[in-house]
């Protein structure tokens, strides 16, 4: 596999995705919808806590979740939908340049916008509560934001991969991708609601936990999770993503 | 180069439904318009898989441009070029992008990629319409696209499956000069597989018959129309009475001969027989003769015979 190749199915997805004009329509509302609700709309809510707590983690959760899960369907269930892969199989290419090519434009697009409205969001924050002094995020939050975001939009990538390989249609990849990424989220946020409800000082149990975590080694945690999980699933998508599979598929 | 083009030696290929590909040998010499005839479901989209190392054989191998097909497909599809049973087209882009892409992908230097490009473009009438996106074209003009992208790279064999397949007859007739005129141009060989057998008459120097997997027929196509029978003559005139039936009838040139109508006669001439000196009974048994014509089976006969042999 050569740089070069990689190169090229990147060339080629970038175009798809931003120069042209139905797809550039979607392109810029799936860009400023979040960019409302999450760079002004969040900060203007939340104040400096945004930048004070983790608040700004909802914006490298579900911003990667949400363009990953929108451009990696389109990206492979749409290359077969539309007839092009058989053709692009009797290339050259190797299935792996193919593959990488298309993860790395649709992740590199999701964690770029990910950032960018992390800026946008500091940038609202302080303008918002200007008192002389610039607020940024602290320094373990920042590591949190660009790397979590990162992992994770491999993370959804690596699902959608597969999603996709066994999808009919773009629609019907990303629905599965959806319902596969958002479940796990929403039992995270049933965990609390469980501990204050079901168990017996629950409440207590809950503070006790909050008090003694230390976010540091959470993220670390949260972090060396996402690798391996990451790993796990690009070696699979690599295992699944191969010309006889394909065509036979 | 090596004179044969393709070489596949025995390759079966089985599905869970089924055996598609059963026991084929055949070799395609380089430089030929190689048609690979049979009707749908006959087997002729697998064997260009197969061919392309896209698809592993079940049994027996088979070599393309001197590559295994198996443990060097990379470098088969390297040095080939496809347009498969769909154009394969990317209809967001437009028409220099799609080429633009393969170009790349082919790792052709930028300068003589966008000569090419133009080139491509110019033969086939379109360079006017390459910022055009691809979804806006015709069917055909999708598919001159498409034929022309195969060739980008100037590849020394060229797979087309079905190429003017659901095209109407203008656009399938466009296709065809294009590949005609391509192929002649660039010294390509093709592997053509279609079940028109006008477009195989036309196109190819040699042709291979496919039914239910099974190769059934490989030749020339004047060689396949020989197998469909004796070849015949056809004469239109006045004056065909019984006698000159007679004298045809007994004649040993002749296996059969009988009248259409009152001004059409037709005669079935043994295997290497002459006309000449039939037309001269003919024309001296007092027969008024305005037309005489060899008439000989066409492929699409030679084809529907060959496909309902052995049934």
């Amino acid at each position: 596999m050569r740089f070069n190749d990689i190169w090229t199915v990147m060339w080629k997805e970038m175009k798809g995705l931003l120069r042209y004009q139905g797809s550039r329509t979607r392109s810029l509302l799936g860009f400023l919808i979040p960019m409302v609700m999450l760079g002004i709309y969040l900060p203007l809510q939340i104040g400096r806590a945004l930048v004070e707590g983790p608040w700004s983690l909802l914006i490298s959760v579900f911003i990667p979740m949400m363009m990953v899960g929108m451009t990696i369907p389109e990206s492979f269930a749409g290359e077969r939908e539309r007839h092009t892969l058989e053709t692009l199989l009797a290339s050259r290419l190797t299935d792996r340049a193919i593959l990488f090519g298309k993860i790395a434009v649709s992740v590199g697009y999701s964690w770029g916008i990910t950032l960018m409205l992390l800026l946008v969001s500091l940038v609202m924050v302080n303008v918002i509560h200007w008192d002389g002094q610039v607020l940024f995020y602290t320094p373990i939050m920042t590591l949190a934001n660009v790397a979590i975001s990162l992992l994770l939009a491999i993370l959804v990538a690596g699902i959608g991969v597969l999603k996709s390989l066994r999808a009919a249609t773009v629609q019907e990849a990303q629905q599965s991708l959806m319902t596969s990424t958002l479940f796990p989220l929403v039992l995270l946020q049933m965990i609390p609601l469980l501990l204050l409800n079901l168990v017996p000082d629950g409440k207590a149990l809950l503070i006790k936990l909050v008090d003694a975590a230390n976010p540091p080694q959470i993220i670390l945690i949260v972090m060396t999770v996402l690798v391996v999980l990451d790993l796990v699933l690009l070696v699979t998508a690599m295992v699944r993503f191969q010309r006889a599979r394909l065509i036979l598929d | 180069m090596t004179d044969i083009a393709i070489r596949i030696e025995n390759i079966t290929r089985d599905f869970e439904t089924g055996r598609a590909v059963d026991d084929i040998s055949l070799e395609v010499p380089s430089g030929i318009i190689f048609g690979f005839l049979g009707p749908n479901g006959a087997g002729k989209t697998t064997t260009i898989n197969l061919l392309l190392g896209l698809l592993e054989p079940t049994s027996g191998r088979a070599e393309v441009l001197g590559f295994d097909t198996r443990t060097q497909a990379n470098e088969v599809r390297t040095h080939t070029g496809a347009l498969l049973e769909h154009p394969g087209l990317y209809e967001q882009l437009s028409a220099e992008d799609n080429l633009e892409f393969y170009g790349r992908i082919w790792c052709m230097p930028e300068n003589e990629r966008r000569a090419r490009i133009k080139e491509l473009l110019t033969h086939m009438g379109v360079w006017e319409r390459r910022k055009e996106r691809v979804g806006t074209w015709s069917k055909g003009m999708k598919q001159k696209l498409a034929l022309g992208r195969s060739m980008l790279h100037r590849p020394s064999l060229v797979f087309l499956d079905e190429p003017t397949a659901g095209l109407d007859v203008v656009a399938a007739t466009a296709v065809r000069d294009d590949l005609e005129t391509l192929t002649a141009r660039e010294g390509v060989t093709v592997f053509l597989t279609t079940h028109n057998m006008a477009e195989a008459e036309r196109l190819c120097e040699q042709v291979a018959v496919i039914r239910d997997g099974e190769l059934v027929a490989i030749g020339h196509p004047d060689e396949l129309r020989a197998r469909a029978g004796d070849p015949g003559l056809e004469i239109l005139g006045h004056g065909f009475e019984d006698n000159v039936l007679n004298l045809l009838r007994t004649h040993p040139n002749v296996v059969a001969a009988e009248l259409l109508n009152e001004e059409h006669l037709t005669i079935d001439l043994r295997e290497g027989m002459n006309a000449a000196p039939l037309v001269s009974l003919v024309v001296s048994a007092g027969v008024q003769v305005e037309e005489v014509r060899r008439s000989k089976a066409s492929l699409e006969e030679v084809f529907l015979t060959l496909m309902e042999e052995e049934r």
